[in-house]
């Protein structure tokens, strides 16, 4: 195997078996995308052969990408893995959060409420997230082990320092932690992993032809999700780099149809994953901001 | 291809977040629109030049003050090497975070600006390299272009450099210096047109060609158990596996082993992972243990060849570097995380504080403030089973957590 996804994939490895062993109900947060994909591989591995002691968590926007859905169930069913979704339609319906109006609106921030909720429901100690460091600058300020209020709340000035390997999970009632065990990969070795494991992904991935438009220099997918403005619809191929809600992720041109094509593209590629990501565009702390209030 | 860890280590304004630039650009590692985002907020500043510190500091408070408060780590990437560079803050009362980016590191870049030459800052980043054993240190004299990129400068401050390190008991780095400007790309990734009498290595051919992972232990086996997995399925009726990751050493199938603090013996039946068994594995891997017996074995026990054990005691000296603006309580109770257990323990006694920039010990104050460095008496409620950090990082290495915050209050060599 690849030297240093070796090393990498012995840290996760280590990280997810401290998250069992220091917490009583920790919990998978699922998206559908290719890193939390990865994740559920990294717990099958930690934990073989016994099934991974915590359940996927899947916060469902009501705004996904079919795909990743009949993905997400597809792969539940496959590990034999709880599943718990959190949704934020309910949130909306039962009035804790109220629908963004405007060009922009985008469910993508209502989506932390639901979490929080889902969180206090189920009474989650730890929650694993896919973050990684190489994303954004505000996460590659963050700890392995990174403690949220009881507001779900990140304080970046008050974080625990996190020393050699020694992972401290202890929390006080309420409070609960953020686990990232793939903090210190990074994107192309996502996907060099996935290549080396032959891991299946939702086919939004790959390239296939769909029907978008052009907004601020990037590519929408066409949907009943965003409010369009009148802007032109035309089809061509693309496919998806990062997998978040519909109404925010880009497209990128791409004819890449396989993993190795994908790898190829991401190394010539100019633009950084999260260029495709109009929730970060939005201030020059978006991510922070949306952090601080118990976003993962 | 090969992993490298590193920190780098600067006081406010030596031009580190420069220096990360730099080597980024120079590697063609930024892509368009990280350059279009630092440009467009450089340009909001009101800056003519662009502010690669933007790239690294990522939390407002930080662009506000312009200072690095926390530890920021970026990647990056050579065809010869992987690079993860833990950007940690100059500021003396960031001090813990320093500690906390350079814990893992196998190389410590320490920056010097060449106009000022050695001081009191540049004294405890390498207190703090030696402290943690780190076994490289490249001491880049940067700003050189400021100097009229002379050698008289650069030598004079190399041998400032040394005389300082020679006042430490035990020097445990290799030590090499290259001078540098950031700011105008000398001998980072580019050799220097303006000092040919610069005979060495890039910042970069160094970082590519050094020798890496010589700090792990691989005399003394040591398998501390996180996890026990029992499956109990059909398939696995009776699997009792030991999950961990080993830390030093090597194990093998067939290995007589002990387990600690029960001291039953056994022996290696199989060495188990997802994608097949292992005949022998070697210091951080991570992997599941079967043994020959059914014995006692739960989380924090320690997992060893006979005849190989570590010292097993409830009472050591260890040097702590305190991290919470608490400060700590003369012969107060903490918990002590060793490996994978934690226990009571009691600061029975500080033997001496000592000032990182003048090596000074003061044997008076007993209380420990935020970003003290002590040598301290410590005994445990349950014995530990470590080696000296010398000896063994891994296993020679604690945290201190506060019971009542629950906050990670310092952290501990053994010596």
């Amino acid at each position: 195997m690849n030297n240093h996804l070796k090393t990498l994939e012995e840290e996760s490895i280590y990280i997810l078996r401290e998250v069992a062993a220091q917490f009583e109900r920790p919990a998978l947060l699922f998206s559908g995308g290719k890193d939390s994909i990865t994740l559920v591989h990294l717990a099958r591995k930690a934990f073989f052969p016994a099934k991974f002691p915590f359940p996927l968590v899947h916060i469902d926007t009501g705004h996904n990408f079919e795909e990743t859905i009949v993905f997400r169930d597809w792969l539940v069913n496959k590990v034999g893995a709880q599943l718990i979704v959190g949704s934020v339609q309910e949130s909306i319906d039962q009035k804790k959060v109220a629908e963004e109006t405007g060009k922009y609106a985008s469910r993508n921030a209502l989506q932390t409420v639901t979490l929080l909720d889902t969180i206090e429901k189920h009474k989650f100690d730890a929650c694993i997230g896919g973050a990684r460091r190489d994303e954004e600058k505000a996460r590659a300020k963050e700890r392995i082990f990174s403690v949220r209020d009881d507001f779900g709340q990140w304080d970046p000035k008050r974080q625990r320092p996190e020393i050699w390997n020694h992972l401290n999970g202890m929390i006080n009632f309420g409070e609960n932690v953020r686990v990232f065990p793939i903090s210190n990969w990074t994107e192309l070795d996502v996907w060099s992993y996935i290549k080396q494991e032959n891991m299946e992904l939702p086919s939004i991935y790959f390239t296939h032809k769909r029907e978008v438009f052009e907004r601020d220099g990037l590519i929408f997918p066409a949907s009943p999700y965003i409010n369009m403005d009148g802007e032109a619809i035309f089809e061509t191929d693309v496919r998806f780099r990062t997998v978040g809600d519909m109404s925010c992720t880009a497209a990128v041109l791409s004819t890449a149809d396989n993993v190795d094509d994908i790898i190829t593209e991401i190394k010539a590629s100019t633009i950084s994953e999260r260029g495709a990501r109009f929730d970060d565009k939005r201030s020059e702390a978006a991510m922070e901001k949306r952090k601080l209030a118990g976003y993962f | 291809m090969e992993l490298l860890k590193f920190s780098t280590a600067g006081s406010v304004d030596d031009g580190k977040s420069t220096l990360i630039g730099r080597l980024l650009y120079d590697t063609n590692s930024l892509t368009t629109d990280q350059i279009q985002a630092v440009e467009a907020a450089s340009k909001r500043k009101g800056f003519d030049y662009l502010d690669l510190s933007l790239l690294t500091d990522g939390l407002s408070a930080e662009r506000e003050q312009g200072i690095t408060i926390d530890v920021a780590h970026i990647y990056f990437n050579t065809d010869n090497r992987k690079f993860i560079i833990a950007d940690t803050p100059g500021h003396v009362e960031y001090t813990r975070n320093m500690v906390t980016g350079s814990s893992n590191s196998q190389l410590s870049i320490i920056l010097i600006d060449a106009r000022k030459g050695v001081i009191e800052q540049t004294h405890r980043h390498f207190f703090i390299a030696n402290l943690l054993q780190i076994p490289e240190v490249v001491v880049c004299v940067n700003k050189m272009d400021l100097v009229d990129y002379s050698q008289e400068v650069f030598n004079k401050i190399r041998e400032e450099f040394e005389q300082f390190v020679k006042g430490f008991d035990r020097l445990h780095q290799n030590l090499t210096f290259i001078p540098a400007s950031s700011l105008k790309g000398d001998n980072i990734v580019n050799p220097s047109e303006s000092m040919t009498w610069y005979k060495g290595p890039t910042l970069l051919a160094y970082l590519e060609n050094v020798q890496v992972n010589q700090d792990i232990n691989t005399k003394d086996a040591r398998f501390p158990v996180q996890y026990v997995i029992r499956p109990q399925s059909e398939e696995f009726h009776d699997y009792r596996g030991y999950a961990g990751r080993v830390v030093s050493g090597q194990l093998s199938v067939g290995d007589e082993v002990v387990a600690l603090p029960s001291n039953l013996k056994s022996k290696i039946k199989q060495i188990t992972t997802f994608d097949g068994n292992f005949e022998t594995v070697g210091a951080k891997q991570s992997v599941t243990l079967l043994l020959e017996d059914e014995i006692d074995i739960t989380r924090g026990n320690l997992i060893t060849k006979v005849g190989n054990e570590p010292k097993t005691d409830k009472e050591f000296i260890a040097q702590i570097c305190w991290m919470d603006t608490t400060p700590s309580v003369p012969g107060g109770k903490y918990i002590i995380q060793h490996s994978n257990n934690r226990v009571k323990a009691m600061l029975r006694d500080v033997d001496f504080i000592v000032n990182t920039s003048t090596l000074e010990k003061d044997t008076e104050r007993k209380q420990l403030k935020l970003n003290d460095i002590a040598q301290v008496q410590v005994k445990t409620a349950q014995p530990l089973f470590f080696d000296a950090y010398e000896q063994n990082k891994a296993n020679g290495s604690f945290i201190i957590i506060d019971e009542g915050s629950k906050n990670t209050v310092a952290a501990g060599i053994i010596l």
